[in-house]
């Protein structure tokens, strides 16, 4: 199934910058897989060192959170988009962002 | 036997009613919202990017009590987007520049300063007083601190947040739907080093992410309209589209599930990890300071001087001999350098060249420096006429 995954902007410096990428997958765990293993570098700042997408990270199937869903089993559809959502903190003064070395 | 006295907010002046004017002739408002908006008492945490338009249009719309969180000074480096402080307040502290611009803007509404950092052992006893908490923070363990007051005290948290071009929205209120926690129930790890190629703000954004809050805030009080709670906001200016995810309350949140472990404040720097330390400091390079590097270049002692900054930075100013390689490309084209070559890295403020040199020293480097402080300290001991940013 052709799906657009959205890049947040925290995470467009690994994807050469584009904003979105479009995969083929049947689940979102494949959909995550296929974009990762286009772009390694996304790869540390999704999952942790156990595999395990990070929980400062959401992902979303159009506008449902996958936790509500089956996870990374959900199934995908033709033209889905999937939201990486990422928590972001500025407001005041932007002078703590997460961005990884 | 009992006097009948009306509070002065149970009625509007003439003066009043001639400003909110345009408020009272729509029917979603009237004077049963107006007057709920002049008993309405709102907290914004922060007078900066997202609380100045807040507080600003708060002001505006007559709301009868707004407290201000805020113990920083107008910087320079805010007016790019801090509307609600200007030029002469510079140095002056946020907290009296915004309460001028309120008085200027309506001096009808009662201003509640608290110049302190909001902390675990204050924030429940600032935000008892208020009906409504709008968070305009910059930093995660706030964040987690200001959710964590809301649900124990049962206080609508009306944020807003910001990154670059983006911005997020959302009303976060416990007893109706999720709490902050329920969307994010950690904060990022410690141990990321600020980008500081990739920071930066777009000014006009915390502009409209700050007036959207305000909406909700307004909406909130007036009980009109459909909320933002449960549901996620997210604004790309670049592209000027506008997203709406759903948000579900968690049942195993920790601060507002069926069983919640959150009782009371926590050490919010300790939950994000930051032990007291706004940046984890990269593991100890050697390093050489501005004044001696100017010396090497005076005494003309060979040594290759390699700038890590992004191009756009580069173009801002740069130190007379540099190379610029890029922080991220430094691992394809260290090839680029000669390991036998005396080199000095510098970056802006001595924090990415630190990591440069690190991963250089990792891959056989012995000859490297890292220029502590960057162009920044460049500007200060050797060239003031370099331009700082």
């Amino acid at each position: 199934m052709p799906v657009k995954v959205i890049i947040p902007t925290p995470l467009r410096q690994y994807t050469g910058k584009k904003d979105s990428i479009e995969v083929e997958a049947r689940t979102v765990a494949e959909a995550l897989a296929s974009l990762t293993a286009q772009y390694g570098d996304l790869r540390r700042h999704l999952y942790n060192d156990e595999g395990k997408l990070r929980s400062f990270v959401n992902i979303y199937l159009n506008d449902e959170d996958i936790r509500y869903l089956q996870k990374e089993a959900t199934p995908l559809s033709s033209n889905d988009v999937l939201s990486i959502v990422p928590s972001i903190a500025g407001g005041k003064d932007v002078s703590y962002q997460w961005s990884m070395a | 036997m009992a006097t009948l006295t009306e509070s002065p907010a149970a009625k509007l002046t003439k003066d009043e009613v001639l400003r909110y004017s345009r408020h009272l002739i729509m029917p979603e408002v009237g004077m049963d919202g107006q007057l709920k908006l002049k008993q309405a008492r709102v907290l914004c945490i922060g007078a900066g990017g997202l609380g100045s338009p807040l507080a600003l249009y708060l002001a505006a719309a007559g709301v009868g009590k707004l407290g201000i969180v805020d113990f920083d000074t107008v910087d320079f480096t805010n007016l790019q987007r801090q509307i609600i402080h200007d030029t002469n307040d510079v140095g002056r502290p946020k907290l009296t520049s915004a309460r001028e611009t309120i008085a200027d803007i309506n001096p009808n509404v009662e201003v509640v300063g608290f110049e302190t950092r909001l902390t675990s052992e204050n924030a429940l006893d600032i935000f008892k007083d208020f009906d409504i908490v709008a968070d305009g923070t910059d930093n995660f363990p706030t964040r987690y601190l200001v959710n964590d007051a809301c649900v124990l005290l049962g206080k609508p948290n009306v944020y807003g947040s910001i990154f670059r071009f983006e911005g997020q929205a959302s009303i976060f209120y416990a007893k109706e739907g999720p709490c902050y926690r329920c969307l994010y129930p950690e904060p990022p790890p410690p141990g990321l080093v600020p980008s500081c190629a990739e920071g930066g703000v777009l000014g006009v954004l915390p502009g409209i992410v700050g007036c959207i809050q305000a909406v909700e805030t307004i909406k909130l009080i007036l009980g009109v309209g459909r909320s933002l709670i449960g549901r996620l906001l997210l604004f790309d200016a670049m592209n000027m589209k506008f997203r709406e995810l759903k948000l579900r309350k968690n049942p195993e949140c920790p601060a507002c599930g069926t069983h919640p472990t959150v009782t009371k404040l926590i050490d919010y720097e300790q939950f994000c990890g930051i032990r007291g330390e706004e940046h984890v400091p990269p593991t100890k390079v050697p390093e050489v300071t501005a004044p001696e590097v100017k010396k090497m270049m005076d005494e003309n002692k060979p040594f290759v001087l390699v700038d890590v900054r992004e191009p756009h930075e580069f173009q801002i100013c740069r130190i007379p001999g540099s190379i610029l390689i890029p922080l991220g490309e430094v691992p394809k084209r260290m090839n680029e350098l000669n390991s036998a070559d005396d080199i000095v890295v510098h970056c802006r403020s001595g924090m990415r060249s630190a990591q440069a040199v690190e991963f250089l020293m990792k891959a056989g480097f012995r000859k490297i420096h890292n220029l502590k402080g960057g162009v920044l300290a460049w500007a200060d001991e050797v060239d003031p006429s370099m331009p700082k940013y």
